[in-house]
């Protein structure tokens, strides 16, 4: 006997084997009272991460104030603004660090102020501002890192991305006794090894020379790509934002001052790169020219 | 729960290849509680010459400074565990990990544990044959003093804890200090009668105190007070309850500040 069982758009096929005698009434009443979410196949979430009015104020200060933006699954979003502009809060409320006052942000369809633990190990985060731990050497430190995110062949999967990110040979050093450079590959490496479907990078290549950082952008495009993961990136390293962001949130005094790809920005404001549009979108905030946030 | 457990057991893990790597870190467990036994040890000797009243109460002495130590190191041993997240700037990549707050708790209280234990083993060897005090002896009910000893110390080190969370460094001394509160309270080398009236209620109030009265009466009168036991037990689970929920409220209000933000976050 088969009982198929039409919920909405998904439909689950119970097949339910007797001896050859009908399935009790009671127990067909049951499966028909169950929540639909216990048979629905759960869509996955079309957004990698949606901002919705974030704001944060401290006293009477507005840090960050109703801040949105989207980042859909595979997308890249640069985040850009001057020290102070509130990056650092906004990504600290993305991921669950910093209660917001009002909004939400919504990862991979999870409300990240009230059940962060559902999606936390398909997030990753790279700052140069938080360390592991300097006393571990660099496997010890994957190690429980990786048993932290829960991450499958845990050993091959370090030996894999220490040979993609060239830090094989450093995996027996103290982290702590690194080059800014090496930690942060290290640190990258750490990132991807739960493999993120949102990664958060806070200036991935501020260490690394411009060969490496060139190197290590083509390998995290590379990531993206094959994972169709997507990438929050705040940075300073405007052409790092240009050859890796489809599109850029400029911030300026918590609120966000323009929206839009990079080229199309450049167009807009009639500038050569996005390091001048950056710069005039901030000199027009600061003055006072009301440019209007772009529509997303 | 499988998962939640090997989350345990990585921070675990971590904080025992940290302790395993340093050896300033594991001679720091055994150097206080060593000087503590040899300076009271050495005291002991010599009021117990001086007085034959005093022989008969110098037990006490030694195993009430054991027992505190018990009490001390398993509050700095969760205490520090959780600093060494601060120094390393690494609380804010647990933070933003699988990693629930209560399991990071489950992982401080074990290391409590392996680092009281580490810290005072070499003590009581020290203890037996300097001093001729075998804490040893007191057999099972050892087992009860040392548990509700370090259930104390697991509430006190999560409250000092979540008041460097919230607070950063300025409340990190509290850490090193807040336990010393007890020692007078706890009535560790006096009965609680010794104490003005006014103030027995509050060392009643205070678990460790019954751990104390309970070590006299074995010593003195070799009887185990299992009901001084029981009553420290239940002011023991009010005790960390409290303290986990304060750490968990600390935490949040934390998050809710920014302070993780600037505190190694």
């Amino acid at each position: 006997m088969t009982l198929a069982i039409d919920i909405g758009d998904s439909r689950t096929e119970l097949q339910a084997q007797t001896s050859g005698r009908p399935l009790p009434t009671s127990f067909m009443e049951r499966l028909e009272r169950l929540p639909a979410r216990y048979f629905a196949r759960r869509r996955p979430a079309a957004l990698a991460l949606s901002v919705e009015g974030l704001t944060k104020i401290y006293g009477s200060t507005a840090i960050v104030e109703d801040v949105s933006f989207t980042l859909p699954r595979g997308a890249t979003l640069g985040l850009l603004g001057s020290n102070g502009a509130g990056k650092t809060t906004t990504i600290g409320m993305i991921l669950g660090l910093v209660t917001p006052s009002q909004g939400r942000a919504v990862v991979l369809g999870h409300d990240m102020a009230c059940a962060p633990y559902e999606i936390l190990h398909r997030v990753s985060f790279v700052s140069p501002y938080i360390a592991m731990p300097a006393k571990l050497t660099v496997r010890q430190n994957l190690l429980v890192f990786g048993r932290l995110y829960g991450v499958a062949e845990l050993e091959r999967r370090i030996e894999e991305l220490s040979e993609q990110f060239e830090i094989a040979e450093l995996l027996d050093r103290v982290f702590g006794g690194l080059s800014a450079g090496q930690k942060t590959r290290a640190s990258l490496v750490k990132a991807l090894l739960n493999a993120p479907d949102l990664l958060l990078l806070d200036e991935p290549t501020a260490s690394l020379d411009p060969e490496s950082a060139e190197w290590v952008r083509e390998l995290l495009g590379g990531y993206l790509r094959q994972h169709g993961a997507a990438l929050l990136l705040a940075s300073h390293n405007m052409q790092e934002v240009e050859q890796l962001c489809e599109r850029v949130v400029i911030l300026h005094r918590g609120r966000v001052a323009e929206l839009g790809a990079p080229r199309g920005l450049i167009e807009d404001y009639d500038c050569a790169d996005l390091h001048e549009v950056f710069l005039e979108v901030c000199w027009r905030q600061s003055s006072g020219c009301d440019l209007g946030a772009s529509a997303f | 729960m499988i998962a939640s457990l090997l989350r345990v057991a990585a921070m675990t893990q971590r904080y025992l290849l940290l302790l395993a790597s340093s050896w300033p870190r594991l001679l720091e467990l055994v150097y206080w509680p060593m000087m503590q036994i040899l300076v009271w040890g050495t005291l002991q000797f010599y009021l117990s010459e001086r007085s034959s009243s005093f022989v008969e109460i110098s037990g006490t002495l030694v195993g009430g400074v054991l027992l505190f130590d018990v009490l001390v190191r398993g509050q700095l041993g969760l205490s520090v565990t959780f600093l060494e997240e601060t120094w390393s700037n690494n609380l804010g990549n647990l933070l933003m990990s699988p990693l629930r707050p209560v399991e990071l708790v489950a992982s401080m209280m074990l290391m409590s544990v392996v680092r009281a234990v580490i810290g005072l083993l070499p003590v009581t060897l020290v203890a037996i044959f300097l001093f001729d005090f075998n804490v040893y002896q007191l057999g099972f009910a050892l087992l009860p003093f040392f548990l509700n000893l370090v259930v104390t110390s697991w509430a006190i080190g999560l409250f000092v804890s979540g008041l460097v969370l919230r607070h950063g460094a300025a409340a990190e001394s509290l850490v090193w200090s807040l336990v010393f509160a007890l020692l007078p309270l706890c009535c560790v080398y006096y009965p609680v009668g010794v104490l003005p009236e006014w103030l027995q209620p509050v060392s009643l109030a205070l678990p460790p105190t019954y751990v104390f009265e309970g070590l006299r009466a074995m010593l003195l009168e070799n009887a185990f007070r299992a009901d001084l036991m029981l009553r420290a037990f239940a002011l023991n689970a009010l005790y960390l309850a409290a303290a986990l929920y304060g750490f968990l409220r600390l935490l949040r209000s934390a998050r809710a500040s920014g302070s993780l933000l600037s505190s190694g976050a």
